[in-house]
């Protein structure tokens, strides 16, 4: 699988569903994740995870080789694994995300 | 190889500076207390308790502070009404062969006069110890804290492994490690039990972060800032297996609480979430407020890692800032100092910044100021909570 992956995934544990980006990746760019080819559609920065498989909803979420959480939705390979589809089986994440859309919105801020 | 030299104190244990502690014993005093530390920044450091209620944990953890072996002279500061109980304070650090003196804003003349007697007082601690003996001192005679803030999804993939080699190195050296934050290691406590010296041990840490993921299940928020979502991490467990990777390699000798000294070197787990009902609000309410606990436990210096770009220090004790991000380096390199994001873009591996960060912590412990040091920074915070004694598995025999 990972002989076939992109130079700027990492990949931290052989037991991981998830790769970590290297660097950003912008919006329109293509890389291949276990053989398939997959499009941004929009920008990811450093330190962002993607799906390295099909990963059903309920399934955990794998990452350094120990579980970071269950998937919320089934998640595409390739797709940004994150706020919207992976939640704590511990405690809920607090983010600024919503509010920070709203005041952007408002301001006429571009992130 | 710098030589390491450090100023011994009575219990044993040695200074790698030699600080006078200005320390406010309610919030009342802070003012005062400040005013006297201003015109020497290098030589006085403030700490201080806000509250006005007493509480024994804020009363050990004052204590320990004023008896740090960074600390050579101590200068309390009370309005005089509050129920901090100075005399104890004073007589543990009069018992510790330290100068102290209480000023007490009531009695002594109200602020002017208060801050003038203060200011002449350190002023002439501060030149009795700048000329105080040396003696060597040994990797095995230091405590070195780890703590990661401003955690972004690089923190867990260089910064943190890095200075987790650095500990391996540093315990196999006999120094005194502590990592802490059980509530960034929920969702660790398996993997970290299976390193404890001792199987009544195991059940202790586990214990620890089971009273964690409660602990904050309760307040309904974990240790998770909005900052680290924006850096890719999702989850609590996501966060606390990139914090975990600090600690190392080594077996873990024991279990402590704020203001617990460890009985001799290797590597120790603090547990920083209050024990009993929640009361008080969050345990840690920012990173100042651990590197504080693990200053109390008698951390000479603190490694801290960060990927979104922390800027503190802390009182008392330098700060080896560690920049996870190397994006992040460039726009705060005089911040920094290790650019372990040199591991993401591939000009230096995980072996080599963990040397780098053995190296700074000799280097700082020899005298070298740190960035953070060298920029000024001195935060220091101190809130009410409350702890049970330590289960008799928690420390090495």
């Amino acid at each position: 699988m990972s002989s076939q992956t992109d130079p700027r995934l990492l990949l931290l544990s052989p037991r991981d569903n998830v790769f970590v980006l290297r660097g950003a990746i912008d919006g329109g760019e293509t890389v291949v994740v276990a053989g398939t080819e997959v499009q941004f559609s929009r920008r990811l920065g450093l330190g962002h995870k993607i799906a390295a498989r099909f990963i059903a909803a309920g399934e955990k979420v794998i990452k350094y080789g120990a579980p970071i959480g269950s998937a919320v939705c089934d998640i595409a390979p390739g797709a940004h694994v994150h706020l919207h589809n992976l939640a704590s089986d511990y405690t809920p994440t607090h983010s600024l995300a919503g509010s920070r859309t709203d005041h952007d919105a408002a301001t006429g801020n571009k992130a | 190889m710098m030589t390491m030299k450090g100023y011994p104190r009575s219990d044993g244990r040695k200074g790698i500076r030699n600080l006078v502690a200005v320390a406010y014993l309610v919030e009342c005093a802070h003012h005062v207390a400040r005013q006297i530390v201003t015109p020497t920044p290098e030589s006085a450091h403030l700490i201080g308790f806000p509250g006005c209620f007493p509480n024994a944990y804020a009363q050990k953890m004052m204590e320990r502070l004023c008896t740090h072996p960074n600390v050579g002279a101590v200068l309390l500061v009370s309005l005089g009404c509050e129920s901090f109980d100075r005399y104890q304070l004073e007589r543990v650090v009069a018992e510790s062969g330290r100068s102290v003196r209480t000023l007490v804003i009531q009695h002594d003349g109200g602020t002017r006069a208060t801050v003038e007697t203060g200011r002449a007082w350190v002023a002439e601690q501060a030149a009795i110890l700048q000329d105080a003996e040396q003696v060597p001192l040994a990797l095995s005679d230091l405590t070195i804290g780890t703590v990661c803030g401003g955690s972004d999804g690089t923190s867990g993939i260089t910064g943190n492994p890095a200075a987790g080699l650095a500990f391996d190195r540093l315990v196999a050296e006999g120094a005194t490690c502590i990592f802490e934050e059980t509530g960034e290691l929920i969702g660790c406590e398996n993997i970290m039990a299976s390193r404890a010296a001792t199987p009544e041990l195991a059940i202790e840490l586990r214990a620890s972060v089971e009273k964690a993921a409660r602990y904050y299940a309760t307040l309904g928020y974990g240790s998770f800032a909005a900052g680290n979502a924006d850096g890719g991490l999702t989850t609590i467990e996501e966060k606390s297996l990139g914090a975990y990777m600090k600690s190392g390699q080594s077996q873990i000798s024991g279990l402590i609480k704020p203001g617990d000294i460890p009985p001799r070197g290797g590597l120790y787990l603090m547990d920083v979430v209050p024990d009993g009902e929640v009361r008080f609000g969050f345990p840690n309410i920012s990173d100042n407020a651990e590197i504080v606990e693990m200053m109390a436990s008698g951390a000479h210096m603190t490694l801290f890692v960060t990927g979104r770009g922390s800027v503190v220090g802390s009182a008392l004790a330098p700060v080896i800032k560690i920049a996870a991000n190397p994006h992040m380096y460039e726009r705060l390199s005089e911040d920094m100092d290790i650019n372990a994001g040199r591991i993401l873009t591939g000009a230096a591996s995980l072996t080599q910044i963990g040397d780098e960060i053995f190296a700074a912590v000799i280097a700082t412990a020899s005298g070298q100021p740190t960035k953070s040091e060298a920029l000024g920074h001195t935060e220091f915070i101190l809130t009410y909570k409350s702890f049970e004694p330590l289960g008799p598995a928690c420390l090495p025999l």
